[in-house]
C-alpha cells in the first residue's frame, strides 16, 4: 500500500533572544492510508512542534524548518507556498487541538464556524453548508444540533466544543485527521466518548489519523504504530503491541514502568525517571537522555544513538507488521552494548 | 441524607481514630443578577457531604472538574466560609473558631496546592518561601534556627539545601512541588490536604512526587486529604476513597472493595474510563461510556442527581434521592440499585 504521508528528517528550530531552541532534531516516519499513529512525549519533546511544522502552522521566525521533508500523496508540504499549503489544510489534513475555547471563534456561532469551512473548501451555497452542519454535529453526537447550530462556544461543554471541533475537522472529509492532545482538557469520562467517537469516525471513513498524547494509556486504546519522542528525537518506534510488550529504549521503559497500574497489585514504590529533561537550548552531546538514564554506558555520553531496527517483524508479509527501531546503544536486556 | 449521628460509631469499626469529622459539608455561592445584584440562584458547590479521615491514613477524593471536590478542601481548611455543617478536627470544631484560634489550628493543617507555578511567590527565594511560616507562628525564633530548618526541610524533600538562595523561576515543576511541599511541612502539621498536587506535572515526574509523599507520610506520620481526578495514582496514592459527584459523595469504601466492586453506576463508570497502559487488554475490555454531560450544579436534577447520565436508573431515581448508606463494613453507597 502507498504511503500516505512520509516525513523524513524533519528539524525545526525556535530562534529565541536566548538561544536556538531545538525542538525538532531530525526525525522520521511514515504514515499509512487509514492508520493511526500514536505520538506520546512529555511536554517539551517537540510532539506538537512536529506535526504542526508539517502544516506550516509556526510562525516564522521565531520558527525555522531547517530540513526535511513530508511528501503527503506525493507532494512535498514543506516545499508549498503558502496558498498551496492552505487548500490542504482543513481539507486533505484537518487538526484538533488540545483546547477547544481557544481554536473556535468565541463571537462566532458554531454553525458558521463549520458551514464557513464547508462554503470555502467545499463551494457549497449557504444553506446546503447549513443542512450539512446539522448533520455533521449530529454525527458527532451532539443532542439538538438544529438548536445548536445557533449558539455560541460559550454557551457549550468544553466536551461539547471538543465535538464541534471534530465535526469542523470532518467537515471536508480529510484524509489525515490529526489531534493535538485533543481530551487533555478533558474529563475521563469525557476523554472517553471522545475517543469512542473518533475511533467508530475512523472505521467508517478510512481516515488517516495521527494522535499526540502524553498518556500512554490513550495509546495503548488507540493507536497501531507509535512514536516516542524525547528531546525532539524519536527514541522509539513500533507497532504497540511491540512497544508496550517489548519496550526496548530506557525511556520508554522509565515511563511504562513509572505508570501506577490499574488492575495489578500495588507496590512499595513507583519507578522514577530520575532528573529532569535536558534543556532543549545546550542539548548534551551523545544520548540526550543518557543523563537520566540506567543503562548509560561510555558511549551513550559522547555519541548520540541513531535510529535503528532493534527486531525485525515476525512476519514481514502481513500489512501492519513493521520493525521495531530504538535509538539506544544499549541492549536492555542484558545492559551490554548491542 | 446520610445518618450522621450514626456514621462515626460505625466508621470505628477499622479501629482507627479520626483525625477530621466532616458532617452535612455545604458550600453554595450565590450568583447575582441585575444591577442591584439580587441572587437569583446558588451554585451548589458542595452539598451535603459527610466524611472521617482516620489518623495516619490518606482519603483519596475523586471527580471529575466541576463535582466540588477542591471546594471541599479549601471550606475544610475554612479558607472558604462553610454555608452550613460542621468540620472537627482533632476534637476541635473549626467552622466556629474565631479569626485568632483559627489561624493557631493552621499550624496543624497545611495544604499543597496544585499549581506550582501559581503558589510560590516569584519574589521571594526558596529559603524566604520555606520559611515564611516561621514569621508567623514562631517570631521568637533566631535566623540561624530558621536556616536550619530551612535546609532541613529541603533535604526531607530532596532538594540540594545548595540552592536555598534561589527564586522559583530557575526551577523545573517537579521541583517547585518539592518547595511546596517543604513550605507545607515547616511547622511540622498532622495533616495536609494536597489538592492535585501531581496534575501539572509531567509523567515521569508524577511518581518521583507521588513516592516524595508516601515517604513523608511514612516518615513523619502525616494523615492526607489527597484531592485528584487521576484515579491509578489515586489508587496507588489511598488507603480509602471517596467518589464525588456534582456535589454530593456517591461512594467511599477502602480503596481495594473500590476498584474491585465499585458499586455506585458512575464509581463504575468512572473506573471504566481510565485508559489502561495495555493495548492487548485495552482493546478486549467492556468499557461503560456514559451518555451526556454534567449537569450545572446550579440547577442538579431532582432526585438522584447522576439520574441524567446513569444507565440503569428507574423511576424512584427521578423523585427520591438516594441516601448515602453502609452497605456493607466501611463501605458507603449513593443509590437505590444497590441493597
Amino acid at each position: 500500500m502507498a504511503h500516505l504521508l512520509d516525513v523524513e528528517n524533519l528539524q525545526t528550530e525556535f530562534h529565541t533572544s536566548e538561544g536556538v531552541v531545538k525542538a525538532v532534531n531530525g526525525i522520521s516516519y511514515t504514515l499509512e492510508e487509514g492508520g493511526i499513529l500514536g505520538i506520546v512525549g512529555e511536554s517539551g519533546s517537540g510532539k506538537s512542534v512536529s506535526v504542526l511544522s508539517l502544516l506550516k502552522l509556526l510562525p516564522q521566525p521565531p520558527a525555522l524548518i531547517k530540513d526535511g521533508a513530508a511528501t503527503f500523496d506525493g507532494r512535498d508540504l514543506l516545499a508549498m507556498t503558502d496558498k498551496e499549503i492552505r487548500a490542504v489544510r482543513g481539507n486533505e489534513i484537518a487538526i484538533i487541538f488540545q483546547d477547544p475555547m481557544t481554536s473556535l471563534n468565541p463571537i462566532m456561532k458554531i454553525g458558521k464556524q463549520i458551514g464557513e469551512a464547508l462554503e470555502l473548501h467545499m463551494g457549497m451555497n449557504e444553506s446546503d453548508a447549513r443542512q450539512r452542519t446539522i448533520e455533521l454535529l449530529n454525527h458527532v453526537g451532539i443532542p439538538m444540533a438544529e438548536q445548536r447550530i445557533d449558539q455560541y462556544p460559550h454557551q457549550l461543554s468544553g466536551g461539547m466544543r471538543q465535538r464541534v471541533m471534530i465535526a469542523l475537522g470532518l467537515s471536508c472529509n480529510p484524509r489525515l485527521l490529526i489531534a493535538d492532545e485533543p481530551t487533555t482538557a478533558l474529563d475521563v469520562t469525557i476523554q472517553a466518548q471522545i475517543i469512542a467517537l473518533v475511533r467508530g469516525l475512523q472505521e467508517e471513513t478510512g481516515m488517516a489519523v495521527i494522535w499526540i498524547t502524553h498518556d500512554l494509556g490513550v495509546i495503548a486504546g488507540l493507536a497501531d504504530q507509535v512514536i516516542v519522542m524525547y528531546s525532539g528525537y524519536v527514541v522509539e518506534y513500533a507497532a504497540v503491541d511491540d512497544l508496550f510488550e517489548n519496550p526496548r529504549h530506557p525511556y520508554t521503559l522509565g515511563l511504562l514502568s513509572s505508570l501506577p497500574e490499574m488492575g495489578d497489585d500495588e507496590t512499595e514504590e513507583l519507578q522514577t525517571i530520575r532528573g529532569t529533561p535536558p534543556d532543549l537550548i545546550n542539548l548534551p552531546p551523545g544520548c540526550p537522555f543518557a543523563p537520566r538514564c540506567d543503562y548509560v554506558i561510555e558511549r551513550c555520553l559522547a555519541e548520540n544513538p541513531p535510529l535503528t531496527t532493534v527486531q525485525n517483524p515476525a512476519d514481514p508479509g502481513v500489512e501492519g507488521q513493521t520493525a521495531h527501531l530504538a535509538a539506544c546503544w544499549v541492549n536492555v536486556d542484558t545492559g551490554q552494548a548491542r | 441524607m446520610p445518618d450522621s449521628k450514626q456514621m462515626p460509631e460505625r466508621d470505628r469499626t477499622i479501629g482507627k481514630k479520626a483525625l477530621l469529622e466532616v458532617r452535612e459539608l455545604r458550600k453554595y455561592f450565590p450568583i447575582r443578577k441585575g444591577i442591584f445584584g439580587r441572587e437569583t440562584e446558588q451554585v451548589k458547590a458542595v452539598d451535603g457531604v459527610s466524611f472521617d479521615v482516620f489518623e495516619q491514613e490518606t482519603l483519596g477524593l475523586v471527580g471529575e472538574s466541576g463535582c466540588g471536590k477542591s471546594t471541599t478542601g479549601n471550606t475544610i481548611l475554612q479558607l472558604l466560609t462553610p454555608t452550613s455543617g460542621t468540620v472537627r478536627y482533632d476534637g476541635v470544631e473549626l467552622t466556629t473558631l474565631d479569626g485568632k484560634k483559627l489561624r493557631q489550628m493552621r499550624q496543624h493543617i497545611q495544604m499543597i496546592f496544585q499549581n506550582p507555578y501559581a503558589s510560590l511567590n516569584p519574589r521571594l527565594t526558596v529559603s524566604q518561601i520555606v520559611s515564611e511560616p516561621l514569621n508567623t507562628f514562631r517570631p521568637q525564633m533566631s535566623k540561624r534556627e530558621r536556616q536550619e530548618i530551612v535546609q532541613e526541610m529541603l533535604q526531607l524533600v530532596g532538594l540540594n539545601p545548595a540552592f536555598i538562595n534561589r527564586y522559583p523561576h530557575e526551577f523545573s515543576g517537579g521541583q517547585r512541588q518539592r518547595i511546596g511541599i517543604a513550605r507545607a511541612l515547616t511547622l511540622d502539621p498532622a495533616f495536609i490536604v494536597c489538592d492535585e498536587p501531581i496534575a501539572a506535572l509531567d509523567v515521569s515526574i508524577q511518581a518521583q512526587v507521588v513516592n516524595l509523599l508516601r515517604r513523608l507520610q511514612k516518615q513523619l506520620g502525616l494523615t492526607y486529604l489527597f484531592i485528584s481526578h487521576d484515579l491509578s495514582m489515586v489508587r496507588f496514592i489511598s488507603d480509602r476513597i471517596a467518589v464525588m459527584y456534582l456535589g454530593k459523595l456517591v461512594e467511599v469504601a477502602d480503596k481495594d472493595t473500590l476498584y474491585n466492586n465499585a458499586l455506585h453506576p458512575y464509581s463504575q463508570a468512572l473506573l471504566s474510563a481510565v485508559p489502561v497502559a495495555n493495548p492487548k487488554r485495552e482493546r478486549n475490555r467492556q468499557q461503560i461510556i456514559l451518555q451526556g454531560d454534567v449537569p450545572s450544579p446550579a440547577n442538579p436534577p431532582s432526585g438522584c442527581n447522576f439520574n441524567t447520565r446513569c444507565p440503569v436508573a428507574i423511576d424512584r431515581c427521578f423523585v427520591e434521592e438516594p441516601a448515602l448508606r453502609e452497605v456493607e463494613t466501611g463501605h458507603w453507597c449513593a443509590c437505590h440499585l444497590v441493597d
